[in-house]
């Protein structure tokens, strides 16, 4: 598995999950679980994604993940629609564990309210929490 | 509240130096998996060998002029046809025919076995044990503290012990004393993995050495989560999981491990439940399509999951669980109520895993 690394782009939600903020499409994000979660899943042999169209609540949770010790829900770090979910995940969930930050993405997500990421922290505001 | 202290093996240090990540098992402190992860451990030991540290486990000590006598009133199997130098499994059951462990007994010499417990049954065991050795010339020692157990396991298991052995290793399921190392040992040609191996029991002070020696040689160091995907691949039970004092052996398909003519303390509840059936029966069975199922999961229509992951070795969601007597067929269908969602599966005989199937496969 990688390194620890929590990269200075992302917001954080006290859940281990991230947030990134598509520069490129604005009040779009995307989802992803921690460096520091999926070293506590251990390795994950099953994502269970939600369908494109359903809606995501910050704090709650929209999606499971599975390692070979145990299951656990994935939190949304915001709210919001999923316009895409990360479909390499079915055949390589193993990714979530090699490339959190990456190819281990988890879904894409059309913000109700963009100004709510203000709530979330940034990397050193997490990395303080661990 | 207070936080249980946490028991240690000798090889606790080990186990840092391997990069483990231990977590808290039946009161002791255990390597979940090393630094290679789960599923590196697994293919070691289909493909080459690996080693488990599971000293967790209990000993008891079972000596005296009626050790045998004691053992067939205890033990489900018939002592009777273990000879010196053998192995046999069996069932410790209550008067109801319930499970209250299942052991692996050594026969060390005429009078004299060696039996190995379930961490989490090791001192009941004991207590009923000793209970019930009452007119028997017998004596009835936790030998716990006294012996590290390791297993290794694989292919290449045998020929890795061997080549620090003083002599031929015993043959499959058979035990005896060897030399390994310099080192007196109990080595048992035994495992809980469906692969060719040994399990060996230590001196606790030699077993460091040993250990960092089949490590040197190449044996991969595995934790629990391995040892849990190896075992259920082939179908093996699981104390806790798939038996408890409120299932009889027959439900479990351990009828064969069951010598109901030795007249053991449960005899007559296993008789009838072979007479007359049970109304579940345990099957392993694997998930058709995606998902996996865990333990606790209900059965739709009746029975329940024992145990549930994801195979490595085949890549899809397998496991066991009880089910109405008359669907623990191979091949029946049934969906698994997996937290709010239907999960198909079909009842596959056991092993689920076989060598050759993926030897042709590949």
């Amino acid at each position: 598995m990688a390194d620890p690394s929590y990269p200075d782009d992302l917001l954080y939600h006290p859940d281990h999950d991230w947030a990134r903020l598509d520069p490129a499409q604005p009040g779009v994000a995307t989802f992803g679980i921690t460096w520091f979660a999926q070293d506590a899943l251990g390795e994950v042999v099953f994502f269970d994604p939600p369908d494109v169209g359903s809606s995501v609540t910050a704090g709650e949770f929209y999606a499971e993940v599975e390692s070979v010790k145990a299951v656990s829900d994935v939190i949304a770090p915001l709210t919001g629609e999923i316009v895409e979910v990360n479909t390499a995940l079915a055949d390589a969930p193993e990714a979530i564990n090699d490339d959190p930050y990456g190819a281990g993405w988890m879904v894409r997500v059309k913000l109700a309210d963009p100004a709510e990421a203000d709530g979330l922290m940034d990397s050193d505001a997490y990395v303080g929490t661990l | 509240m207070t936080t249980p202290t946490l028991r240690r093996t000798p090889l606790f240090a080990a186990h840092l130096d391997a990069n483990a990540r231990l977590v808290p098992f039946e009161g002791w402190e255990m390597p979940v998996h090393y630094a290679e992860g789960i599923r590196a451990e697994h293919e070691a030991v289909r493909n080459a060998v690996g080693v488990f540290d599971v000293s967790h486990m209990g000993e008891v000590e079972i000596c005296g002029a009626d050790a045998e006598p004691f053992l067939q009133h205890v033990h489900s199997n018939d002592v009777g046809r273990m000879a010196v130098g053998g192995a046999q499994y069996a069932l410790i059951c209550n008067e109801d025919g319930g499970v209250l462990d299942d052991v692996f007994t050594y026969r060390l010499a005429a009078d004299r076995f060696l039996t190995v417990t379930n961490a989490s049954n090791h001192e009941r065991d004991l207590e009923w044990l000793r209970s019930h050795a009452g007119g028997f010339a017998v004596r009835v020692d936790d030998a716990a503290g006294r012996y590290v157990m390791l297993a290794v396991q694989g292919p290449l298991a045998r020929e890795l012990v061997q080549a620090i052995a003083d002599r031929p290793l015993p043959a499959r399921m058979q035990a005896g004393p060897r030399i390994v190392l310099g080192c007196e040992a109990l080595v048992c040609a035994t495992g809980y993995t469906g692969e060719d191996g040994v399990e060996l029991l230590l001196d606790p002070d030699d077993a460091p050495a040993i250990w960092d020696e089949l490590l040197r040689r190449g044996a991969v160091p595995c934790g629990l989560a391995a040892r849990d995907t190896l075992r259920l691949e082939v179908g093996y039970p699981l104390y806790g999981n798939e038996l408890s004092p409120d299932r009889n052996p027959i439900e479990a398909g351990l009828g064969w491990a069951c010598a109901e003519e030795t007249r053991f303390i449960g005899s007559l509840a296993v008789g009838a439940a072979r007479a007359d059936g049970t109304a579940e029966k345990l099957v392993a069975f694997r998930i058709d399509g995606p998902g996996i199922a865990r333990q606790g999961n209900p059965v739709v229509g009746g029975g329940e999951v024992t145990s549930g992951t994801m195979s490595p070795s085949l890549g899809v969601g397998i496991g066991m669980a009880y089910l109405p007597s008359e669907r623990a067929v191979v091949g029946e269908t049934f969906e698994i109520d997996v937290r709010g969602r239907l999960r198909s599966a079909v009842v596959a005989s056991r092993p689920l895993y076989r060598r050759e199937s993926r030897e042709t496969d590949g």
